[in-house]
Formats: structure tokens, C-alpha cells, sequence
């Protein structure tokens, strides 16, 4: 294995040849924001939170390779301001009540805005209909606040052998659809990894919501982001 | 499903070798034989291709000639595009929907007629029209519009709609249109005579390599509007190792107001064949791709039958005209209707029977493209390029045009202009020349298309049609100083959004922002600051898109801005402070009057 350096925002970096730029910042213990993005699973692309400026050109860090000498720009105000929009844009595109959310304290879409500093987005909200599929009888899909970031998609072929979640439609109509008529008519198991890895309240297990205390839940405790670089979250 | 309709999918899959890469063959067979693609349908096809369910749906669900419900037995869909609505769209529309008894979108109770609008479908230049089934009627009018729904009634054969065919080759028995050429200005590269094979030959007596060179030399850069040297392409494609390689035309001309290459499918089809194989000559290819939009499918038998002469005539197939070892076929792979697919890795995700997502870069598709080979994606005139190169010289075609942008341009003009048409002009040509070639007057501002899809006023009306200054696909619609420029701006905005794959945030929810904003101005009810709000959210929407699309969506906005200037057109005023302007506090109570059922006395 071929090793290349790079520099994130002035600091050299060390990667191997071939690694996104999201894996050898993480491995450096530099912090890029991310969201679709999730451990092994082959990056989306989609969310366009982890945008870094590669030699002057905005990339997702999730799918640019790295590239020897590069200069990497990650945290500057151009682009915190753009990913802010983006969480900003998260929010106002589906129907996120946090205060009723089960997944309170552990979303990931909450956790970011935390981070960024959102109280209130500064778009207009959309408000869309959108189903919810109490079908299963241990899981339920609240596509209120699904944000297509497609980890479910692929952890159920890739990590559960199965095929149950694809995105049907297109634009702002595009929509996470399960394979038959409900969710309940599918092989999803409770114990799924597709289940796990929704990083906001769209896949949720049934009768275990709440069940941590306010100010002991994984984001009461920490920003988003320290478990990689400790200590430049908080706000 | 009836056991009949369940044997004939599992036929139509069959007939393409249940191949899952295959599903926008099979599905669009499944809709034209059912008149759509139903869950059962869709159980059936998962079957046959070894798939599921949710797969063919997110590939049924992406694609607009596609659908899930019944349609009718003739579908008519009129073009809504913004030069069919500057020649009357609205009245044409509501004099069909009044005549059917249905509105937009809906199908006679008796499951006969559907009527849906659909964008550009390349008839800029005889505007309004409009695809039935896939035939296509031109310069509609209220009352033919009636009378079009009067006949079908009656026979519900779109192809009795042609009573007069246009000219050229839409004569041809294959082809039967009534869609006219309006070719207004005849090229060297593109309208000169061309005997098909010499090109071919020609090409023989050059290594592979060789071939590269001289389109090198000639300095072609691609046609679509990106402008990416050609030669650069098939070098990387040709260089990448692999065991197979392909050559992709792209027919998939989705840009509003582009047409030209539906006129040089229609005359130039050898040219074009020709130009593909020279292609897989020089990068070692065996196998060619045409991917024809949707809305071009009344060319596809024509197309089809020129394949089979080359075949026969040894120009196509194994061993061409005596050369050992090159083997060269093409298919013809349809599309069903999605813009996005002209985008080239969107377009070879549609090949491989996917929804048209594009594809994360890199890999780039010299690299990695159809099926994971090494493919090139060359558009329509481009390959028609590369046969007249071949044929007459690198020299001689870098002799043509500007500096940097050597050879003509087919460009398709439509909008405010007396001769709306196809013109082969050489780079460098004045925005100016060409407003007085078509004869336009009054104009207000032109929209070149193309990726950059720029508004320009009459400020830059010295502008030059090449790479360095205006680059363009081909597109030019012009307005005249009575058009409001925001509103051009919303119209395009409402087509991005329907047309946004919706993979990347800001694209899919940047873009309904923006039109929310542009909207709220048009109405009246702008302040100043949301004219900065429009420039950030269309510049973070152009920096932070994932493609081409959400690249340039934004830009009739800024055109629209940078037209105004600080001005503003009048359409935003200081609002007082605190009060929210877009909100009608007289509709909102309505509103809830209608819900409620009583009227309030206070307002």
C-alpha cells in the first residue's frame, strides 16, 4: 500500500493511495461533517455535508479519493456556511418535531445543526404530506423525516443480504419506498442493520422509544464529531 | 394479474434475454403493451431478471414516460416548455382539456385519452406541440387542438393525425412527419455532401492512434456544450486497460430549446453511424449505444433501418470492408423520458437499465462507464464531426471558426424571431450576427444554452458563440424587451425542479427555495434582501450540486439579477419591519373560512 500526504486546512496529513479524504481525515483525527455518510458502507454522496474545497474546487470528501499535495480547505467560513445550508435545508424539507422525536439526543441531522449552531432554519419550512408505515410490528417508517441519505438502502443489501429499501420518484418527490405493499408485507427484521444505521427518526424500533434520560443520551454527553477530534464541538 | 398479462411480461422479458441491464427496454415495452407498469408487472419483470420488486419500481417511478397507473390508450403530451408557452401553450391547453371534459394530467373516464404536459421535446422551432403516443403535431392552435381530440376520438390512431408530412427525410416512409427540418443555414462540416464509407476508409488507413491524432489536431471539443476536447476522451479510453470498451452516442438532446440534433438524426443519420465507428475503430471498440430520448422515438425505425443497410452494405459488423479483427455493431437504446439522462454518467446508468442517477466522479467513463468498461460518451454532432475530420482534414476543420473553438456549430434558434430554425455557423459568430440571421427584433435578452445556460442582455450582444466566451450546446431563445426576465427565470427554475434526480440536497430542496423566492418577487411581495437571498442560495446551489444539473439551474436566476442590476425591475419595496410581506392575511382567513364552513364578519 502506496502512501500519499496531503494537508487538511495547513495540517499534513498521511493517507493510503485510493482512501477518501473523509477516511484519512477521520484517521488523522480531523473532524469533517458528515451525514449519509456511514463507517464501511460505499459513500453516497448525496448529503453533500462533508464538502471540502480540494485545490479550490468543492468535492464531498466522502467520494474524492485523495490526491498527493493536495491542499484541503475544511474548516473555513465559506464552507461552514454552506454546510449549515444544508442541514438548514434538511430540516425545512421534511416535518421534524425533535421535541416528540424518539430519536432525540441520538439523530444525527439534530446532533449537526447542535453543532452549527442552528436554533431555527433560515429557510421557509416546506411542510410536505408525507406517510408514516405502522405496518411491521416491531419497526415503523416515518418518512416525515427520512432525508434519503440511502444508509438504509444499502445495509440491507450489503450488511442484511436483503433488497427491502430502494428511493422511488425523482426531485423534491423523490421518496424511500419498501419492497411490497407495506413495510409489514417485507423480510425486515427489528435486528437489521438497515434499521440501525437511519442516522435521524425515519426507521424506528418500536416500544423501546425514550428510554434514556434527557442529559444521558449520546449527544447530551458530547457533540457530534468527538468521538474524531475531541474537544472542537462544543458551542 | 390476469395469467394472460402475466405470460405476456414474462415474454416481453424474455424477448430481451430477462437481462436485468435490460429493464428500460422491458419497461417500456410493458408500458406501451399495458399502457403502464403496475406493481403486478412489476413482481412479474423482478421474477424474470432476477430482482426485486422495489428495483423496478425505482426505475418505473424515475423515469416520466413511465407510470405506475393506468394511462390511456393515447396519451398526448403538449409541450410546456417556455417558447410553446410564448406561442400560445395556455390556449392550446385549455381548448384540448375543455374538448376531453378532463384537466391537465387526468384521462377520459372511458380510459381512452390521457392529457399531460411534458418539457421541451425539441420542436422549438414550430412551437406549440406536441407528442401523441410518439407522434409528433406542431404549430398547434386552439382549434386544431379540438380537432386533434375530435379525430382521435374517432379512430384513436395517432398516426391518421399526419395529413401532411414535412420535408426531407421526415418524408421518408419511416419516418412520416409532419415535423419540418428549417434548416436555415447550411454548413461545410455538417449540410455538405456525404458518401457514407469514405470516411471509413479514409480512417483504415490510420492506425487506431493515429485516428486520435488527427481529431487531436483538428481540435474538436465536444459538441453537447461542455466542450471537452474529444481526442483527450478517447486517448484515456483508449488507454485504460480492459478487455472491452464502448462508444455511447448521446441523442438524448434535453436541453429547452435545442433541436439540432433531432434535424441531423433526421439528415445526417450516416454521418453519424459512421462517426460512431470511427470512434470504436480508434479506441477499440466493438460495440455502439445510441441513446435516443423518448421524445425523438418517431426516428427510431428510420434509425433502425440505416443500422441494417450499414450492416448489409459491410460498413457495420464483423470484419468492415475487409479489415481483419474490427468488429463493430450498434444498438439503439431508448429512453422514457428525464432530462437528466443527457448528463453522460446519468445516461450510462439509464443503459444499464437503472434509474438515472448520475454517477459519482471519479471514476470518470473513459475509465469506468457502461457495465464498469471504459466507454466514451460523444454527442450527436460531435460524431458527425469526427466522419467530416476524417474526410476532408484536421487542417482543414481547425481551419474553421475561432482560435480555440475550431469548426462550425449547428445551433437551433427559436423565441422572438422571424426564423426560428437549425443554423451551421462557424465559431466566433456575434450574438448580434444572429439576431440579424433570424431576423429577431426587439430583443430584450437572448438565453444561451447549453451547461452554462446564460441570460444576456443587450449589453453583450458582441458576445462570440465559442469555448472562451459564450460556449453553448446549441440552444439560443430569444426575448424580446416585453418578456419579464424573472418570470423566464421561474419557468426554467419549475423545469429544473421537475427534472432534478433529487440525489444531492442542494439540488433537490435548493431548487424549490429558490423558485419559492422567485415567486414571492414576481408576486409582489419582495423586499430588497430577497434579491441577496436569491444570489446566495443560487451561487451555494451552482458551488455545492453534485452535477451539471444543479450547476448551471440556478443561472437564468442570476442572468435575471444581473439584467436588473440594482434597479431591480421594480419589484421589490422596503417592507416595515416585523411583518412577514408574503403573508396575505385576507387569503388566510378565506382559507379557513372554506375549512371551517362560516364566514367571519370582521374581515
Amino acid at each position: 500500500m502506496s502512501r500519499i500526504s496531503f494537508t487538511i486546512d495547513g495540517v499534513t496529513v498521511q493517507a493510503i493511495k485510493g482512501q477518501s479524504i473523509l477516511k484519512a481525515a477521520d484517521a488523522a483525527g480531523i473532524y469533517i461533517p458528515r451525514l449519509c455518510a456511514y463507517r464501511d458502507l460505499v459513500p453516497h454522496g448525496s448529503c453533500r455535508v462533508c464538502s471540502v474545497k480540494v485545490n479550490g474546487r468543492i468535492q464531498a470528501a466522502c467520494v474524492q479519493t485523495v490526491i498527493e499535495g493536495a491542499v484541503v480547505e475544511n474548516n473555513t467560513p465559506e464552507l461552514e456556511e454552506y454546510r449549515s445550508n444544508i442541514i438548514d435545508m434538511l430540516f425545512v424539507e421534511g416535518n421534524h418535531f425533535c421535541m416528540f422525536c424518539e430519536k432525540s439526543g441520538f439523530c444525527e441531522l439534530q446532533a449537526l445543526a447542535y453543532r452549527f449552531g442552528i436554533a431555527v432554519p433560515k429557510y421557509q419550512f416546506l411542510y410536505p404530506k408525507r406517510e408514516i408505515d405502522m405496518s411491521h410490528p416491531h419497526v415503523y417508517v416515518d418518512h416525515n423525516r427520512c432525508i434519503l441519505c440511502g444508509r438504509c438502502v444499502q445495509a440491507s443489501q450489503s450488511m442484511d443480504s436483503k433488497n427491502v429499501f430502494q428511493f422511488i420518484g425523482r426531485g423534491i418527490r423523490k421518496r424511500l419506498q419498501v419492497n411490497g405493499d407495506s413495510l409489514a408485507k417485507t423480510d425486515l427484521k427489528v435486528t437489521d442493520e438497515a434499521v440501525s444505521v437511519c442516522p435521524v427518526g425515519a426507521l424506528v424500533r418500536k416500544r423501546v422509544g425514550y428510554e434514556t434520560p434527557v442529559g444521558l443520551r449520546r449527544y447530551d454527553e458530547a457533540p457530534i464529531g468527538d468521538d474524531i477530534e475531541p474537544g472542537k464541538g462544543d458551542r | 394479474m390476469k395469467q394472460g398479462t402475466a405470460h405476456i411480461t414474462a415474454n416481453i422479458c424474455n424477448k430481451f434475454g430477462n437481462d436485468r441491464t435490460r429493464l428500460m427496454d422491458i419497461a417500456i415495452a410493458v408500458q406501451e403493451r399495458f399502457g403502464c407498469v403496475s406493481h403486478e408487472a412489476m413482481e412479474e419483470i423482478a421474477r424474470a431478471v432476477g430482482t426485486q420488486r422495489v428495483e423496478v419500481e425505482s426505475l418505473v417511478t424515475f423515469y416520466s414516460f413511465l407510470s405506475v397507473k393506468p394511462q390511456g390508450k393515447v396519451v398526448i403530451r403538449l409541450c410546456s416548455d417556455i417558447v410553446d408557452w410564448m406561442k400560445g401553450y395556455s390556449e392550446v391547453a385549455e381548448a384540448m382539456a375543455r374538448e376531453l371534459g378532463i384537466t391537465m394530467g387526468e384521462t377520459t373516464p372511458d380510459g381512452a385519452i390521457t392529457l399531460t404536459d411534458t418539457p421541451c421535446i425539441g420542436m422549438s422551432d414550430q412551437a406549440p406541440a406536441a407528442l401523441v403516443n410518439s407522434v409528433v403535431v406542431t404549430h398547434l392552435t386552439p382549434e386544431r387542438g379540438r380537432q386533434l381530440v375530435r379525430d382521435l376520438r374517432r379512430h384513436l390512431d395517432p398516426q391518421q393525425l399526419v395529413t401532411m408530412v414535412g420535408n426531407g427525410n421526415n418524408e421518408h416512409p419511416l419516418v412520416r412527419s409532419m415535423v419540418r427540418n428549417n434548416i436555415r443555414m447550411r454548413g461545410p462540416v455538417h449540410f455538405a455532401p456525404f458518401e457514407p464509407g469514405k470516411a471509413l476508409l479514409k480512417a483504415f488507413e490510420l492506425a487506431p492512434s493515429d485516428v486520435i491524432s488527427e481529431i487531436k489536431e483538428s481540435k474538436l471539443r465536444g459538441r453537447g456544450g461542455a466542450g471537452f476536447p474529444t481526442a483527450l476522451k478517447w486517448e484515456l479510453a483508449a488507454n485504460t486497460p480492459g478487455e472491452k470498451r464502448y462508444v455511447i452516442c448521446n441523442a438524448d438532446e434535453g436541453e429547452p430549446g435545442t433541436f439540432k440534433d433531432r434535424v441531423l438524426l433526421t439528415e445526417c443519420a450516416e454521418q453519424l453511424l459512421e462517426g460512431m465507428t470511427i470512434a470504436g475503430y480508434a479506441v477499440g471498440s466493438d460495440t455502439g449505444i445510441i441513446y435516443l430520448r423518448a421524445e425523438y422515438r418517431y426516428l427510431m425505425p428510420y434509425l433502425q433501418s440505416k443500422i441494417e443497410g450499414r450492416l448489409k452494405q459491410g460498413f457495420l459488423g464483423r470484419g468492415i470492408l475487409g479489415k481483419k479483427g474490427f468488429n463493430f455493431d450498434i444498438r439503439i437504446q431508448l429512453g422514457a423520458g428525464a432530462y437528466i439522462c443527457g448528463e453522460e454518467t446519468a445516461l450510462i446508468s439509464s443503459c444499464e437499465g437503472l434509474r438515472g442517477d448520475p454517477k459519482n466522479r471519479p471514476p470518470f467513463p473513459p475509465q469506468e462507464g457502461y457495465l464498469k468498461r471504459p466507454t466514451i460518451v460523444n454527442n450527436v454532432e460531435t460524431l458527425c464531426c469526427v466522419s467530416r475530420i476524417l474526410l476532408e482534414g484536421a487542417k482543414w476543420f481547425a481551419s474553421i471558426g475561432s482560435a480555440n473553438t475550431t469548426g462550425t456549430k449547428v445551433l437551433s434558434i427559436s423565441g422572438d424571431c422571424r426564423k426560428p430554425g437549425v443554423y451551421e455557423v462557424p465559431f466566433g459568430i456575434t450574438t448580434r450576427e444572429l439576431i440579424e440571421l433570424s431576423e429577431a427584433e426587439n430583443v430584450g435578452s437572448l438565453l444561451i444554452g447549453g451547461p452554462c445556460r446564460q441570460m444576456i442582455g443587450q449589453v453583450r450582444l458582441d458576445g462570440q458563440i465559442c469555448y472562451d466566451d459564450l460556449a453553448t450546446g446549441g440552444a439560443i431563445i430569444i426575448f424580446n424587451g416585453a418578456r419579464n426576465k424573472l418570470e423566464i427565470a421561474e419557468h426554467y427554475l419549475d423545469f429544473f425542479i421537475d427534472e432534478s434526480c433529487g440525489h444531492c440536497t442542494p439540488c433537490r430542496v435548493g431548487l424549490t427555495l429558490l423558485k419559492n423566492l422567485v415567486h414571492k418577487v414576481i408576486s409582489g411581495t419582495g423586499e430588497p434582501a430577497d434579491l441577496d437571498r436569491m444570489r446566495d442560495l443560487s451561487n451555494f446551489i451552482i458551488n455545492m450540486s453534485r452535477c451539471g444539473l444543479g450547476q448551471a439551474a440556478p443561472n437564468p436566476v442570476l442572468g435575471a439579477l444581473e439584467i436588473f442590476g440594482d434597479a431591480s425591475g421594480g419589484f421589490v419595496a422596503e417592507r416595515k419591519p416585523g411583518l412577514l410581506p408574503e403573508f396575505d392575511l385576507s387569503k388566510a382567513v378565506i382559507d379557513a373560512e372554506l375549512r371551517v364552513g362560516r364566514q367571519s364578519k370582521y374581515v
